[in-house]
Parts: C-alpha cells; sequence; structure tokens
C-alpha cells in the first residue's frame, strides 16, 4: 500500500460566482512526482494555489470540501498559512528572483523564521543550489544580484529558494515554460533527483514533459479531473475520450 | 487656391517640433535667469564667517548661521513626523486595504490637502500648536506644521512606489511563508525605497523654502535656538524679512544663494545614491 501524503475530497473553488475547480477526489503519495496536465483554464494552476493557499490573497476566492495534507484540513480555521506555505515551497511559471543578492534569494525563507548563524546559513546556500544545479555556476559570486542571472538559472535559483525551506512538497506551476530546452532538460534532471526526498506536484502545459518525468499523471479539464493513473497508461491507453484527444493534440 | 497655403506634412512636423522646443526653452531660461541673478547679487556675499557667525544689528552684520541651523531643525523635525506618517499611510492604502470608498476618501482627502495655501497651514499651525497646545512660537510648532505641509507629498509619491513593486514579489514572498508585515518590510519596501526617498527629498526642498507656514509658527528671533521650545528663524524667512524690511539686500541675496546652493545640492547627491541603490538591485 502506498503511502498517501495529500488527499483531496469533494473539493472546489470559486472565483467569485464563476467556479474554477470542480468537486475534485485526488490522492497524492508520497515521494511521487505527480504531472498535471491539462488545456489553459483548466484550473491546473488554480489547484496549486488551492494547495498552499496561495489563493487567499485573491479577493473573491472561495472553497467547499476538504484538502488533507498528512491528515491536516489545511483549510481549518487552526492551519498557521505562513507555516503550510513553507510545508509546500512553490515554483512559478516566471522566474521570480527577489530583487536581492543570490544569497539573499536562498536564505530569505529562513531568515523569516529568525535563522542567524551564518555558518549554518552558508552551509545551507551551498546545499540548495547544489541541489538545484546551480551551484557550480554561481558559487564565485552570490553576493551578485539574483536578477543578473539568466532565466534557466533565475528559476534554478528559485527552486533553491524553495529547498531552503525544507518543505515536504514542491509545488511547480508550469516551470519551463518560458526556458530553452536545455535549461528545461536542466530542471527536470533535478526533479528526477528530488524525487527521493520530496513529493512533487508538476504542473505542465507541455504533455511530453508529464510523460518524461511524472510517475503518474492527471489531466484537467474545465475545472474537472477526468482522470489520473500512471504515466504509462495515460499516455498509451486512457480510459477517456478526451484525455486521448488532449494527449494527441486534437485540441488544447 | 486655398489648399495651395497647407504646409506638407513634413514642414507642418518641424513647426510643431521648434515650437515646443521653444517651449520648453522657456521653462529652463527661467530657471536660467533665476539661478543667474541670485548667483550674482549671492555669491560675492559668501564666505566661511556668513556662514558660521550669527547675524547682528537685525541681520544687517555678521552671517546666518543661527538661520541655519533653525531650518535644518525645522526641516529635520517635519521630516521625523512626516516620512512615518506618510510612508504608513501608503502601507495602509496599498497592502492592508483593497480599493474602496473609504480608500477613496482617504486619498481624496490627501489631495485636498495637498492642494492647500501653505499660509494656511501656517494659520492653523498658530492656532493649533502655538496657541492652544501652547508650544509657543517655536521650533516644535514649525516642525510639525510643516509635517502636515509635506505630508500629502509623502504619502502620493510613497504611494506610486509601492504600486509600481511587481505584484510577483509579493507572491513569491508570500509563497516563502511570510506575513504580511515581513512581505511589506523585507520585499515591498525596499524595493519602493527609491520611490519613496524622491517624495522624501522633495519634501526637505518645499520645507527649507517654506516662508509662510514657519513665520507663524517658528517665529523669527534671531538667536540660536537652545531647545526645540525656542523660537527661531528659518533662512527663507531670513530672507523675506532683510528684504522686505529693506534692512541689507546684499546679505539678503547671500542668504538665497545659500537656501538655492543647498536644495540644489540635496538634489544632486540624492539622485547620485538613489542611481546606485537602483543598479545594485536591478539587472544591469
Amino acid at each position: 500500500m502506498r503511502d498517501t501524503a495529500i488527499q483531496v475530497v469533494n473539493f472546489s473553488h470559486f472565483y467569485g460566482q464563476q467556479q474554477s475547480l470542480k468537486n475534485l477526489n485526488l490522492v497524492i503519495y508520497r515521494r511521487e512526482i505527480l504531472g498535471i496536465i491539462g488545456p489553459a483554464r483548466s484550473g491546473k494552476s488554480t489547484f496549486l494555489t488551492c494547495l498552499n493557499r496561495l489563493n487567499d490573497l485573491v479577493p473573491g476566492s472561495r472553497v467547499s470540501g476538504n484538502i488533507l495534507i498528512d491528515g491536516q484540513d489545511i483549510y481549518q480555521p487552526e492551519v498557521e498559512v505562513a507555516a503550510l506555505r513553507r510545508q509546500l515551497g512553490m515554483v512559478f511559471a516566471t522566474p521570480v528572483p527577489l530583487p536581492m543578492s543570490i544569497y539573499d534569494n536562498v536564505v530569505f525563507g529562513p531568515k523569516l523564521q529568525g535563522q542567524t548563524n551564518r555558518g549554518e546559513l552558508d552551509r545551507l546556500v551551498e546545499d540548495c543550489l547544489e541541489k538545484a544545479g546551480l551551484w557550480a555556476e554561481v558559487k564565485d559570486r552570490l553576493k551578485i544580484s539574483a536578477l543578473k542571472l539568466s532565466g534557466g538559472q533565475q528559476q534554478r535559483l528559485c527552486l533553491a529558494r524553495v529547498l531552503a525551506l525544507k518543505p515536504e512538497y514542491i509545488l511547480l506551476d508550469e516551470p519551463t515554460s518560458g526556458l530553452d530546452p536545455i535549461s528545461t532538460m536542466k530542471i527536470e534532471d533535478t526533479l528526477r533527483l528530488l524525487k527521493k526526498d520530496y513529493t512533487i506536484i508538476l504542473v505542465t502545459n507541455n504533455t511530453k514533459q508529464a510523460a518524461r518525468v511524472a510517475d503518474r499523471t492527471a489531466f484537467f479539464l474545465m475545472g474537472e479531473l477526468v482522470e489520473v493513473n500512471e504515466t504509462g497508461i495515460i499516455f498509451t491507453r486512457p480510459s477517456d475520450k478526451r484525455t486521448e484527444n488532449y494527449i494527441e493534440g486534437r485540441f488544447g | 487656391m486655398k489648399k495651395h497655403f497647407r504646409l506638407k506634412p513634413r514642414a507642418e512636423q518641424k513647426v510643431i517640433q521648434i515650437l515646443l522646443y521653444m517651449m520648453t526653452s522657456v521653462a529652463i531660461l527661467v530657471l536660467i535667469f533665476i539661478l543667474a541673478v541670485i548667483l550674482k547679487n549671492g555669491l560675492p556675499q559668501l564666505s566661511l564667517e556668513f556662514l558660521t557667525t550669527n547675524p547682528a544689528h537685525m541681520g544687517r552684520e555678521g552671517g546666518i548661521f543661527s538661520t541655519i541651523v533653525t531650518t535644518i531643525y525645522l526641516t529635520f523635525i517635519a521630516l521625523l513626523v512626516a516620512t512615518p506618517l506618510g510612508v504608513g499611510t501608503a502601507i495602509y492604502l496599498t497592502e492592508y486595504t483593497s480599493e474602496r470608498v473609504v480608500t477613496r476618501i482617504i486619498r481624496f482627502g490627501a489631495e485636498c490637502l495637498a492642494g492647500i495655501p501653505s499660509i494656511i497651514f501656517g494659520l492653523f499651525g498658530f492656532i493649533l500648536f502655538v496657541n492652544k497646545l501652547k508650544f509657543g512660537w517655536s521650533i516644535l510648532s514649525g516642525g510639525l506644521t510643516l509635517a502636515f505641509m509635506v505630508l500629502p507629498t509623502i504619502i502620493r509619491t510613497s504611494e506610486e512606489a509601492i504600486k509600481s513593486v511587481p505584484a510577483a514579489y509579493r507572491l513569491a514572498s508570500y509563497s516563502l511563508g511570510s506575513t504580511r508585515w515581513q512581505t511589506v518590510t523585507k520585499v515591498v519596501l525596499p524595493s519602493a525605497a527609491p520611490g519613496i526617498a524622491t517624495g522624501v527629498v522633495l519634501s526637505i526642498g518645499r520645507s527649507i523654502g517654506e516662508t509662510a507656514a514657519v513665520i507663524f509658527t517658528a517665529g523669527s528671533a534671531l538667536h540660536l535656538p537652545s531647545s526645540i521650545f525656542s523660537s527661531g528663524r528659518t533662512m527663507s524667512v531670513h530672507f523675506y524679512i532683510l528684504a522686505r524690511e529693506g534692512i541689507s539686500m546684499p546679505k539678503a541675496y547671500g542668504t538665497a544663494a545659500v537656501l538655492v546652493i543647498a536644495i540644489l545640492m540635496i538634489n544632486i547627491i540624492t539622485y547620485y545614491l538613489m542611481g546606485k541603490y537602483i543598479s545594485r538591485t536591478s539587472p544591469e
């Protein structure tokens, strides 16, 4: 029996009157990469921001149903949202380095937590940049502005910054949509390595990317979860006609 | 026949360009003219002695040391009060409330405050600080009055600066587990700092140059102020009295030259520092 990490039960999300997620039921296992594919406006990104409650910041955002993470219903009032977000680190579609040095970007989260020991922070920076596959490229210029890095480097920095939070989960929202193929490959290699320590949820517009890295793949359409299964099965013999159409590029 | 007199599009462009160029030149020429008159008459008066000795015989003799000190005190108090108030208001309006009727009323109020003539601020300061609160004609009364006068500028420029911080920075900050206040202090304010600084510098300039609001509230005593409750005379008030009462035009021009040079220097230094700051936090 595989270890359940996240359980989504009858979950719906609304922006004002508009329903963006419709009655989702989904289980995410520990230490897997779950790929989420689907056309634009299918609710993939919304689903990610429901998991770390970043959606709370959008006016008119409303949910029903439950999301249980490690058994805890994250929409209960006693949940501390900042702590939740540290548990579910997120990488956005466009790299968003904060306007500070590479070093300060990585230690941003830990410093908020009150971590100040210089030696520990130094080790953490090296460790996280190493894991994100960026250390060799930047180790001699950690003090330069993160905005001076290339797009691909910035995205790996964002990943390192997430790792510094010591999260259990990593949420990736089309992390390679703006990157060249080589940068994309580096990120995908990194994700395969990270899988042994983290549970990864990868939203992607690129179905081939899901085929390459995801253990299981979910197909979203118009706010509905059409089906979820082992990636191999989804891509060879999906049970729903709509999945097949999407994968074969007949729409979306 | 009529058609014959129309300019060709290219010639028309040229005429418009020259016209606009002349309009722009007028603005610059006025500035150069003012600077030239003041510096021509004022610079010969300047010396180390002029800057470091107190006025004597009502300002007919001596320098302007006490008025420089008073000006600095007043400006310092004004900024000390107005900057936190203004930046705080701007943070509240942009980060802590969504756009609705109340925020619009606050913003409209601030705009109106900006349009009030400074002499009215002087009168208000006189009634509230000098009389009601019994601070008397003092550095404190003058500084607080100036603070309210420059408050709208600081609110407005800070608000614009904070709004121009990309929303993605906030989202990234929240996603890394920061609270609203942490996001404001660690991400939003540092990014908005150059814009906020612009507002503060504008306010310093206005405070230094202000006469009407100060003469009613800080008074015009010529001695060196000994505490925030002493009365004092700022450079601009000193200039006004010297010129108005015909005490000494050379000394008046000397004072004006110091005023103008001080404001120019503050602007130049700030733009230099801001340039350095921006280059440190942005690509290229």
